[in-house]
């Protein structure tokens, strides 16, 4: 079942919420719609699911429209971040509400649950109150009580959000396997980027009621369309630079930027990844030791401070000349490995491997 | 210490006078306390008070769960004014309320004259009485309802439509579970007070013997006759049975909480 979102836009007072959305979710794709909070994503999930109504736009669903269809008549599996299962209920009766309503017989609704119970790895605990369940057996209870009528799609408001760091990452593995194992369509909320490049087959970036940029995690990741996406994908460096005839200049390193051949310069911003920059001794003539990448050169700079999380070692530092802070990011071994200390007040060469230039334009404001 | 307070307020306040009442009642001697209780005016009265009672309440419940879903649910013009109006009922004084109802269902009332014709009695009857009773029992059965609903988690509506439940399905099968034991304390709050109103049932219900006579208005003629341990007699069997059935409520209303954990 493929979903086809066309112009939708939805307000709230006056708050716009959607503005003009498109979207396409090919069949058997698993999709996240990552955005920050108000981003607009979740009142899309929720059009999609029939429970709110666009303003303006349609949504196809294999070739029918079915903007108008009521919640009820559209088959979708929804699963709501805090669960939502009915308290009073045993785990059982949650799964099974979706078939009673239907008038299913008996001994089908039955066999129906038992194998859901099976998929879900809850096997046993039918008899159970969702109250003596923990967090991740109830989103599994959940999960369970949404496939149970068969859906045509299925939809996920932040499912992994209520639970602890362990149970998600869990169960985000799990859910990926399920995927594959019955190859439902799939469109998934989050605001956690982690999340979304580990479960989606592509990912869709929102904010402020529109899409940033769609494709799979690998190309959003390794090229992201806007300094948004850049931005909210992980902690980046920003600084500004110049750009001229092809090239953009950090702290005169020159970086190729094909898109703007201009010989007039004019102001660019230059975004540096923590872990896509290198880190090494500097000589005593202050000239970096290597340099390679698509930026060539190297910057001296200064370390202020170095934590180590795990297995990546994190230096804050300052650009010789320069009063703004540059954050590295290097493999821990690697740091250990270099030809010196990596200490507040070290001086050291730091060169970008890649970098990404954005010319500021009104629709690149942050 | 707390437990020590909530044990000297409830011995003052509530079990101390009780204490009394049922003192001066057993002062008869079991015969005498039989003789005096049970006669044939005092049963016909226990049973008004009770079926009155008990039919107010009920009506206070369904119309309580009404009411209390519009205030939480659906935002009109002028809901503040009729959230703050559930409240009257509490303040005015009772008296007041029966002489008010009595003059709306009497025959040349602005109610009575439609529907005195048409044969319904609303003053000096037991219909009056059920009416004043809900008057004053209704504001419990709303309050008590009202903030659970408020608090209901809107995503198990969601879910229910989601999975194919009509509106009616929906409110029976998974909002109604949810709320009904909020449901019940408010119909035995509203009980309890239907049980003991005096003051607007006085006024509206005409006091007759047997028919719409009331154990409190009983108990305050016994007064008057100056049979004061008569009266205590009285007072001690409308007692035990009002705290026979808000004990069997109370029992309902826990185990339907346990079942919507």
């Amino acid at each position: 079942m493929s979903i086809h979102v066309r112009d939708i836009s939805k307000s709230f007072g006056a708050f716009k919420a959607l503005d003009r959305v498109s979207l396409d979710v090919p069949d058997g794709t698993l999709l996240a719609l990552l955005g920050p909070s108000g981003s607009g994503k979740t009142t899309l999930l929720r059009i999609i699911a029939g429970l709110e109504h666009a303003d303006e736009g349609v949504i196809v669903e294999d070739g029918e429209d079915i903007t108008e269809r009521h919640a009820r008549q559209r088959e979708v599996g929804f699963v709501f971040q805090h669960y939502a299962l009915f308290r009073h209920m045993s785990v059982f009766e949650n799964i099974a509400f979706g078939l009673r309503v239907r008038k299913v017989p008996t001994a089908e609704v039955r066999s129906r649950v038992e194998e859901l119970l099976h998929l879900v790895r809850l096997e046993g605990l039918g008899g159970r109150k969702p109250a003596q369940l923990s967090g991740g057996q109830r989103q599994r209870v959940a999960l369970a009580r949404a496939l149970a009528i068969r859906p045509k799609i299925l939809l996920l408001d932040e499912p992994f959000g209520a639970l602890d760091a362990k149970v998600r990452v869990e169960l985000r593995q799990w859910l990926r396997r399920l995927h594959d194992e019955i190859g439902m369509t799939s469109v998934f909320v989050t605001h956690d980027q982690e999340e979304a490049f580990e479960l989606a087959d592509e990912v869709v970036v929102m904010n402020h009621g529109k899409i940033e940029q769609q494709g799979t995690p690998d190309a959003v990741f390794d090229q992201p369309a806007t300094p948004f996406v850049m931005d909210f994908l992980g902690n980046v460096n920003v600084f500004h630079g110049r750009v001229e005839n092809g090239r953009a200049f950090w702290h005169g390193i020159p970086i190729d930027y094909p898109d703007y051949p201009h010989a007039q310069a004019r102001d660019a911003r230059v975004y540096l990844r923590p872990h896509e920059l290198e880190i090494s001794p500097l000589s005593g003539n202050g000239q970096a030791v290597t340099g390679n990448g698509r930026a060539s050169g190297s910057l001296p700079a200064s370390v202020l401070r170095v934590t180590r999380n795990g297995a990546i070692t994190r230096v804050a530092c300052r650009p010789h000349g320069s009063d703004a802070e540059l954050q590295v990011d290097v493999p821990t071994e690697v740091a250990r490995g270099l030809q010196m200390d990596l200490v507040p007040g070290a001086h050291v060469a730091i060169t970008p491997r890649k970098a990404r230039v954005f010319l500021p334009g009104p629709e690149y404001v942050i | 210490m707390t437990f020590a307070i909530t044990a000297l307020v409830m011995t003052a306040l509530v079990l101390l006078p009780l204490a009394v009442l049922v003192l001066r009642a057993a002062s008869l001697g079991p015969q005498g306390f039989v003789a005096a209780a049970w006669t044939p005016r005092a049963r016909a009265a226990y049973g008004v008070s009770l079926g009155a009672a008990v039919l107010a309440a009920t009506v206070s419940a369904v119309l309580g769960l009404v009411v209390a879903w519009v205030l939480a649910r659906i935002d009109f013009p002028g809901r503040r004014v009729l959230d703050a109006l559930v409240d009257v009922p509490l303040a005015l004084p009772t008296a007041v309320a029966g002489l008010v109802y009595s003059a709306l269902y009497v025959e040349k009332g602005w109610l009575g004259h439609w529907l005195v014709p048409l044969g319904i009695q609303g003053a000096y009857s037991y219909l009056g009485i059920v009416l004043v009773l809900v008057f004053v029992s209704l504001p419990f059965a709303i309050r008590v309802v009202q903030p659970v609903i408020e608090s209901l988690d809107r995503d198990t509506e969601e879910a229910a439509r989601i999975l194919g439940a009509s509106r009616a399905q929906t409110f029976f099968r998974v909002v109604l579970p949810g709320i009904l034991p909020a449901v019940v304390t408010g119909f035995a709050l509203a009980l309890a007070r239907a049980l003991g109103e005096y003051g607007s049932v006085v006024f509206i219900s005409g006091n007759m013997p047997f028919k719409t006579e009331i154990a409190p208005v009983l108990i305050v003629s016994r007064l008057e006759e100056f049979a004061y341990a008569e009266a205590t007699t009285i007072a001690v069997v409308l007692l035990a049975m009002s705290l026979t059935l808000l004990i069997v409520v109370n029992a309902l209303q826990q185990r339907l909480a346990r079942n919507a954990q």
